[in-house]
């Protein structure tokens, strides 16, 4: 089994890396496109602006590596964010896997969104042995809308995909590198898929 | 819904754990790793590292313990006391912190916060404020670990260093820090109801009904505190469950 993390200018790559040594599963971090082709997994990660990270990825091609592979693949944060089809942050145009648009949270709530917070009306394997509303850690601006592919609900002043999940495109708003136990057994449950 | 948090604090020097604490459970009390660790374990939901080590090897230490607790520790976690550049914080968050706190150097040096939100992100950058409210009934910025007073207002420093990109406030009352007596709730109250960012409210707590007055009193977005934990006069446990009986909020 190889997992690949797609290095970007984004940040917080160390801490997935870390969270995925911490489960006996070491990962590699690469923005090689043959390597991420071969990997049997690939994550996604990112803290950091879309407009400029989607300009990194479009610069160097990793956008059509992206939306080509057939791996499971977990964005996480702005990874997730880059995944759907279009966000408000620098008005940019983004990977169209998710058919969903990223909007930022309303004046009147502080933000970012820092904390802890429920993911509700959990669907699929990735969160599988996750019961009732587990807790996840979240640090966010922007919001990705609730839409078909939505598998997981969290309401900060309104609804928002907290999880979406497409064939074997899967996002998570969260970051499960630092939501204790709830978040290892997530990444665990990816790297089952 | 999103939760109230409870942030244990450790003091760090030279790579250790200043304070001492009564964990019989520990291999080794000032090993902060194994410390960190085992609040993570118990429900802490965030951690705060706050460095006062003044040896030329701090830089060196400081990232060396970064990252031991970056591999071994599943919750987020900040890094303060006498960060004071770009290069500085870049050090911290390539070793693994999730944000950095700064402080005296963030007055001294205007643009500082500016920069560090420009360069890592506002989400990463909290604004540390030691306060002490004097006889004109006026809360005042103290700087270097609360020796030098300034003559900046607190509400009006917090406001300046939001605009320039802090994400977050860690609001110390000196005149409450130590004293078990209770956080400062009208200062707190203040702060956490005028800014649009999340107020992070440290210094008196003693009890657990002091947790739960900050956050329904002074609507505090998170409760931080040293020695009552690292006693175990209150336990992690114990205090969510107490928070979570009075209908506040907390991650079980």
């Amino acid at each position: 089994m190889s997992t690949a993390i797609v290095k970007y200018n984004a940040g917080n790559i160390q801490s997935v890396l870390f969270a995925m040594e911490r489960i006996g599963a070491p990962a590699m971090v690469t923005d090689d496109p043959e390597l991420i082709r071969k990997a049997d997994k690939v994550i996604f990660p990112g803290v950091g602006e879309a407009s400029s990270a989607m300009k990194y990825l479009r610069e160097r091609n990793l956008d059509e590596v992206l939306r080509s592979l057939k791996q499971p693949v977990l964005g996480i944060c702005l990874g997730m964010q880059l995944m759907c089809r279009h966000s408000e942050e620098g008005d940019t145009a983004c990977l169209g896997l998710f058919d969903t648009m990223v909007r930022k949270f309303d004046q009147g709530l502080k933000t970012p969104q820092i904390g802890w917070n429920q993911a509700a009306s959990v669907k699929g394997k990735l969160f599988e042995g996750l019961t009732g509303s587990p807790y996840f850690y979240f640090v966010h601006s922007y919001y990705a809308g609730l839409c078909d592919e939505t598998v997981a609900v969290t309401e900060y002043g309104i609804n928002f995909s907290s999880a979406l999940q497409k064939d074997n495109f899967y996002g998570v708003q969260f970051h499960p590198e630092k939501s204790a136990e709830a978040g290892q057994r997530l990444l665990q449950n990816f790297l089952n898929l | 819904m999103l939760t109230k948090r409870i942030i244990p604090c450790l003091d760090i020097k030279d790579g250790r754990t200043v304070k001492g604490t009564n964990f019989v459970q520990l291999r080794d009390a000032g090993d902060p790793v194994e410390l960190a660790a085992l609040y993570a374990s118990q429900g802490a939901d965030e951690l705060v590292f706050l460095d006062i080590t003044a040896t030329h090897e701090r830089r060196k230490t400081l990232s060396e313990l970064v990252s031991k607790v970056a591999r071994q520790v599943n919750i987020p976690f900040t890094v303060g006391g006498g960060i004071s550049s770009v290069d500085d914080v870049y050090l911290l968050l390539q070793n693994g912190a999730d944000k950095i706190s700064v402080n005296t150097a963030a007055v001294k040096n205007p643009a500082l916060v500016g920069e560090l939100a420009k360069e890592f992100g506002s989400q990463c950058v909290v604004l540390a404020i030691d306060t002490r409210q004097e006889g004109d009934g006026e809360w005042y910025v103290y700087l270097t670990g609360g020796r030098t007073k300034t003559d900046l207002k607190c509400i009006d420093w917090a406001k300046q260093a939001v605009d320039a990109g802090a994400g977050e406030i860690l609001l110390t009352s000196m005149n409450h820090d130590g004293t078990k007596s209770g956080f400062a709730l009208s200062i707190t109250r203040q702060l956490a109801t005028q800014l649009p960012v999340p107020v992070i409210a440290s210094g008196g707590g003693g009890t657990m009904q002091h947790f739960a007055d900050v956050f329904n009193e002074a609507a505090a977005d998170a409760a931080l505190a040293a020695s009552v934990f690292h006693f175990k006069e209150i336990g992690i446990p114990e205090l969510k469950k107490f928070l979570a009986d009075k209908n506040i909020p907390v991650r079980k």
